[in-house]
């Protein structure tokens, strides 16, 4: 689970960290093909780029696709899901009120809510402490420990399954929700490496002058650090939403055996697949599970939007203080 | 926390007046304490998660371990020969190494592939790229869910669409042969992780490397075979090992199509190895033979990622200041 968390971070990583501030994307514009290169188009050049726009088009239907159907299914009543309509022939709005009686989703989305805020900010904090020590202070043991950090990265998920599992039942927490933030508390390899180098692109002496001012490592690290922190601070909070958000392992073999009421929405959603499937002698009722799909992207595509922006903001405040 | 300060600012009158070497061997263990106190929660964590749990499972995986009572009789070799004797591991194995295959070099094309487009035209890269990635932002339970009923042999929209152009579609979920390409056009639905990799390392391919190129009477191939790939390298690099790790452990999307329920008749087809690691330990509840199994599954996976290692210094091109 861990490594699989943290490839899905490094992709997002990737996602927000490439939008570069405007002027530069404009300089850097490229033309894999020679042409475009900020002077005005030739005719051959339109013709390039028209080309390309119709194949990008293209792939925007096929990915938008899936989104658009979801969305007229979860609108649809059960006998219509399966005509494949963008535009449903009968409007069932209604279906996002019965989905509700029909499962505990109410409960569900607020477990969900809950974990995945616990786990973002725990795991925030956490990792910036650690990645404090890290950059600001030598002590003995400091590049190999931090080699660790960064080895625990590529340890595969299953291998610490089944004793943190073990762990988890010792300690009376299964069929509860903390094992799905507990291990939040002591930082996670990937935010610790992205909060070091953050930190360490702070000017030093910043905090010599703190010191010399009487300010307390404690202070140095809450009253200066974390402030200017803030732009990766957002993205660690960000991406470890998402990955709680979507993380159906863990509430698989920690919550499955306890009372629905207790299913994170990934759980549940499972669980709904079944229950609804006409091979588990369900009716078909899948506009419900559609329902509870669109219900389940939604946060994230806010979530998206509102990434985005945080992060060019970042940039642009730090290029200011920097 | 303040009590290193309180301890500080107390201690500041006394030793000024020690010798000064003496002062700065102090101040340096004064510097490692709050180092140490700050990086605390992951060795903790570390100790018990990782290292702990590492431990932990190696010695589960020579036993019987038995959940109930908690004991656990020694069984030497016994978990690790069965791994060579239950045709499920083996099966399994094949299984996932055959997904890894198919899976892998299709989202490198089609992720490089789209980057490049993105990378080519004037104007819309953002809005497409926004576009591109709203499916990566998808949770995997929505996706399953809507893919289980796109992906439906009979009425599903993918085999509609294919009908109306003249090809027969496939049985995706039930046909043995099926099921992992069924999961590969999942994971390609969601490429967009992959692919702002790849746009970030394309804007940073130096342009005048193009124009000289250009120059020099390069065509495009040329240009992409002696400029870009070699540029981007490292990109590809990473995203293959990282893209080859993930699919060794690929198992929400498997899990959800095809293994929700024990019910459910499913194929062993679809049984990957994370799969049947997880039935192992949580249906079950046999930790001894799950561990071995993890163990085995971290050999590969290093493995694996040596000989990539090893392939990939010697075709990736860094550039000095990196």
């Amino acid at each position: 689970m861990a490594t699989q968390t943290s490839i899905k971070t490094v992709q997002a990583a990737g996602a927000i960290a490439e939008v570069p501030p405007e002027d530069v994307q404009v300089r850097r514009r490229r033309k894999w093909f020679g042409d475009a290169r900020g002077q005005s188009l030739t005719p051959m050049g339109w013709v390039g780029q028209i080309v390309r726009w119709v194949l990008l088009l293209l792939f925007a239907a096929l990915f938008m696709y899936p989104l658009a159907w979801l969305l007229a299914a979860s609108l649809k009543p059960r006998g219509e899901v399966f005509d494949n309509r963008l535009i449903p022939n009968t409007f069932v709005p209604e279906n996002y009120l019965v989905a509700f009686d029909e499962m505990p989703l109410a409960n569900w989305i607020g477990n969900s809510i809950f974990i995945a805020v616990l786990a973002a900010v725990l795991v925030a904090v956490s990792s910036s402490l650690v990645a404090f020590g890290f950059a600001y202070y030598r002590f003995p043991g400091r590049g190999i420990l931090f080699g660790i950090v960064l080895a625990t990265m590529m340890l595969p998920g299953a291998v610490t399954l089944v004793p943190q599992y073990l762990i988890w039942n010792q300690l009376g927490f299964v069929g509860t929700h903390v094992p799905l933030w507990g291990a939040n508390l002591f930082g996670s390899a990937f935010y610790i490496f992205l909060q070091r180098q953050f930190f360490l692109g702070l000017p030093r002496e910043l905090f010599e002058a703190a010191k010399l001012d009487g300010l307390s490592a404690w202070g140095q690290f809450w009253r200066i650090a974390m402030p200017l922190s803030v732009p990766s601070f957002v993205i660690i909070l960000l991406f470890e939403f998402q990955a709680s958000w979507n993380n159906l392992q863990a509430a698989l073999i920690y919550l499955n055996t306890g009372s629905q009421e207790g299913y994170t929405v990934p759980l549940g959603i499972a669980s709904a697949m079944t229950k609804y499937s006409p091979t588990a002698g369900g009716q078909g009722d899948y506009q419900y599970v559609m329902v509870a799909a669109v219900l389940v992207t939604i946060p994230m595509l806010i979530l998206f939007a509102f990434g985005q922006r945080s992060f060019i903001t970042g940039i642009a405040t730090t290029g200011r203080k920097g | 926390m303040s009590t290193i300060a309180d301890a500080g600012t107390g201690k500041r009158k006394a030793r000024a007046t020690k010798p000064l070497k003496q002062k700065m061997g102090s101040l340096r263990r004064k510097e490692a304490v709050a180092g140490y106190l700050f990086i605390s929660p992951w060795i903790i964590g570390f100790l018990i998660f990782t290292l702990g749990a590492m431990v932990y499972s190696l010695v589960i995986s020579f036993s019987y371990y038995q959940l109930a009572t908690d004991t656990a009789r020694p069984a030497g070799f016994a978990n690790y020969e069965r791994l060579f004797e239950d045709p499920k591991v083996m099966g399994s194995l094949g299984n996932t190494l055959f997904y890894a295959v198919l899976a892998v070099p299709f989202e490198i094309v089609l992720a490089l592939g789209l980057a490049m487009l993105l990378n080519s035209v004037r104007r819309g890269a953002g809005f497409f790229r926004t576009v591109f990635y709203l499916p990566k932002m998808t949770p995997t339970v929505a996706t399953a869910s809507m893919f289980l009923l796109l992906l439906n042999g009979n009425q599903g929209a993918i085999n509609r669409g294919l009908a109306a152009i003249g090809i027969q579609g496939p049985q995706w979920l039930l046909d043995p042969d099926w099921v992992k390409p069924s999961i590969v056009l999942m994971t390609l639905w969601g490429v967009a992780g992959t692919m702002v990799i790849f746009l970030a390392a394309l804007q940073n391919v130096p342009t005048e490397l193009y124009e000289v190129a250009e120059v020099d009477g390069a065509g495009p191939f040329r240009r992409f075979w002696n400029i870009t790939l070699p540029m981007i390298s490292g990109a590809v690099f990473f995203n293959v090992l990282v893209l080859t790790i993930a699919a060794f452990q690929v198992f929400d999307q498997a899990f959800l199509l095809f293994h929700r329920d024990q019910v459910q008749g499913s194929s062993d087809a679809s049984l990957f190895y994370a799969i049947y690691l997880f039935q192992q330990a949580f249906r079950q509840f046999d930790f001894g033979f799950a561990s071995a199994m993890a163990w085995l599954l971290f050999v590969i996976i290093v493995a694996i990622s040596l000989i990539q290692v090893k392939v990939g210094n010697r075709f990736v091109y860094y550039e000095s200041e990196r």
